[in-house]
């Protein structure tokens, strides 16, 4: 083992890895990371901890990250490098291990223009490889990025994303490779809703033996409606959403569509566990985390392993 | 070139009220080109500034001047003459031009009448579009010629990211995302291979983070 990482040990174990995340609140309630976290602790790995999602000003993901590992769970902290330079990305690194935490997510982040303060400038001193590479070398060589020499360094088990729908399609995989080459150990992808795409993705990836050097983890949405769907489809960036998916909750009416889009994610599930390099899944359930132990049992990945 | 747009003609009101003998000073390079502050401008902003001040009842005195260059001390001297008959000189030049003339002549304000906005290149009639970002490190031998650091919205070194849409960058439709250009001449250049080659964190430094550039040529100097 690289680290103390729960999601290292699972994924070691060869069973299918569960995730999934929460958005820490926009104010000083720390009780709301605490039930988030409450909801999900028996039925995941990992608990992601968003860094100022959509870039809007939340609590920061390594404090929010603390308060989970508080509760003897498994925070996985997220970082973008929106808004932080190499010195403070490497200073919370280090006060995060400080606190137990063992396993983040290197990310580039939206925009600031997404967000709540579109006037702010974004930092953007390293890219989300360039930060899998640092942190990998913080973690394997006990060195800053700078080059200066770690006392106690940080053993993070190293994650990133990837989204297999954004253009260009053919550079996707090969954007993964670079994400491989910089040292990832895990990559949680973007929302699956168009399996097919997603399957001649993974394709691209098991075909150039990727899917042996990292554990690929299956981003899963469950849709709460149909104004849901239509809205990932026209306002969010990268995003895939199939007509039939639509079509499908539109058949529905109003009060059945989350159960629809509850069935909808176990299905989806369910398939792509079929596929090779599918090492696990990541259950995005936005602003409805309530559902995430109703989706891991009904398919089947509860209970979770003891590791 | 260095681009630049007109300021709002009330901020630039704003600033001359106190003085009514202004020096207004264009400059032949980059702003004639864009057309924001060579000789035609001066005289167009001289004759609004002169109708805004009649419609006050107010009298200003504005003398025209358009420099070979603003940013260079051998040319900004032309102005000596002149400095000492008027109350405030407004600048039409970049941000450079501006500071040159402040440098030289302390005891004389000098305003900026336009925004400098970006190292640009001219896409059509009209039309300029950010490049270079001054970086001081340039990449673009590694790039197929299309700079990440200028062109992708999060100056991205290794991207494209994951907000990519109908290959356009997420922050707007109308901005080529950087990556699909980079992508798309690597390939028209049999050099898809390098894309994979990962590119280090960027040393800042040259680029501003050291502090403000200086360029000393000995053999020149």
């Amino acid at each position: 083992m690289k680290t103390d990482s729960r999601l290292e040990k699972v994924l070691a174990s060869g069973e299918l890895a569960v995730t999934s995340e929460c958005g820490p609140p926009r104010g000083c309630r720390p009780e709301k990371v605490k039930e988030k976290a409450a909801l999900l602790k028996d039925h995941v790995d990992g608990i992601n901890v968003t860094d100022n999602q959509t870039a809007m000003v939340r609590m920061s993901s390594c404090t929010a990250g603390i308060l989970i590992k508080q509760m003897g769970l498994d925070p996985i902290i997220q970082m973008v490098s929106r808004d932080r330079n190499r010195l403070a990305m490497q200073s919370e690194i280090i006060g995060a291990y400080s606190f137990g935490i063992n396993t983040m997510l290197c990310l580039s982040g939206d925009h600031a223009k997404f967000g709540d303060h579109p006037m702010a400038q974004g930092v953007f001193d390293i890219d989300s490889v360039q930060m899998i590479k640092m942190v990998r070398q913080m973690r394997d060589d006990g060195l800053f990025q700078g080059g200066a020499k770690i006392d106690g360094p940080p053993k993070m088990f190293v994650g990133a994303a990837a989204n297999p729908f954004a253009d260009p399609f053919e550079l996707r995989v090969m954007r993964l490779a670079k994400k491989v080459k910089a040292g990832v150990d895990f990559i949680q992808t973007q929302c699956i809703f168009n399996l097919d795409k997603f399957e001649e993705w993974m394709k691209g990836v098991v075909d150039r033996g990727l899917d042996e050097q990292v554990h690929i983890l299956a981003g899963i949405t469950p849709m709460k409606s149909v104004g849901m769907a239509r809205y990932m489809k026209n306002k969010v960036p990268g995003m895939d959403i199939p007509d039939d998916v639509i079509k499908r909750l539109e058949g529905v009416s109003k009060e059945q569509q989350p159960e629809e889009g509850i069935k909808m994610a176990v299905e989806s599930i369910e398939r792509l566990k079929q596929v090779k390099g599918v090492h696990g899944f990541h259950i995005m359930a936005i602003e409805w985390e309530e559902k995430v132990p109703q989706i891991v049992e009904k398919a089947g990945l509860f209970p979770r392993p003891k590791v | 070139m260095i681009t630049a747009e007109q300021k709002p003609i009330q901020e630039i009101i704003q600033y001359i009220a106190p003085y009514s003998r202004i020096l207004l000073v264009g400059c032949n390079e980059c702003v004639t080109v864009c057309a924001a502050g060579g000789r035609k401008e001066v005289g167009l902003l001289a004759s609004a500034l002169h109708l805004s001040h009649l419609k006050q009842g107010k009298n200003i005195d504005i003398r025209e001047i358009t420099l070979e260059r603003q940013c260079d001390p051998e040319y900004v001297e032309e102005l000596a003459p002149y400095i000492d008959g008027v109350d405030a000189v407004v600048s039409m030049a970049c941000g450079c031009g501006v500071q040159t003339i402040a440098g030289r002549f302390k005891k004389t304000p000098v305003f900026p009448a336009v925004n400098t906005r970006f190292m640009g290149a001219s896409l059509s009639q009209g039309v300029w579009a950010e490049r270079c970002k001054g970086c001081g490190d340039c990449v673009l031998g590694i790039t197929g010629g299309v700079c990440p650091v200028a062109r992708c919205s999060k100056h991205l070194f290794n991207g494209p990211c994951g907000g990519t849409s109908h290959g356009q960058c997420e922050v707007s439709q109308d901005i080529d995302c950087a990556w699909r250009l980079i992508w798309e001449r690597l390939k028209e250049l049999g050099l898809e291979s390098r894309y994979e080659e990962l590119m280090e964190a960027k040393d800042w430094r040259p680029g501003g983070a050291g502090g403000p550039g200086t360029i000393i040529r000995e053999d020149l100097a």
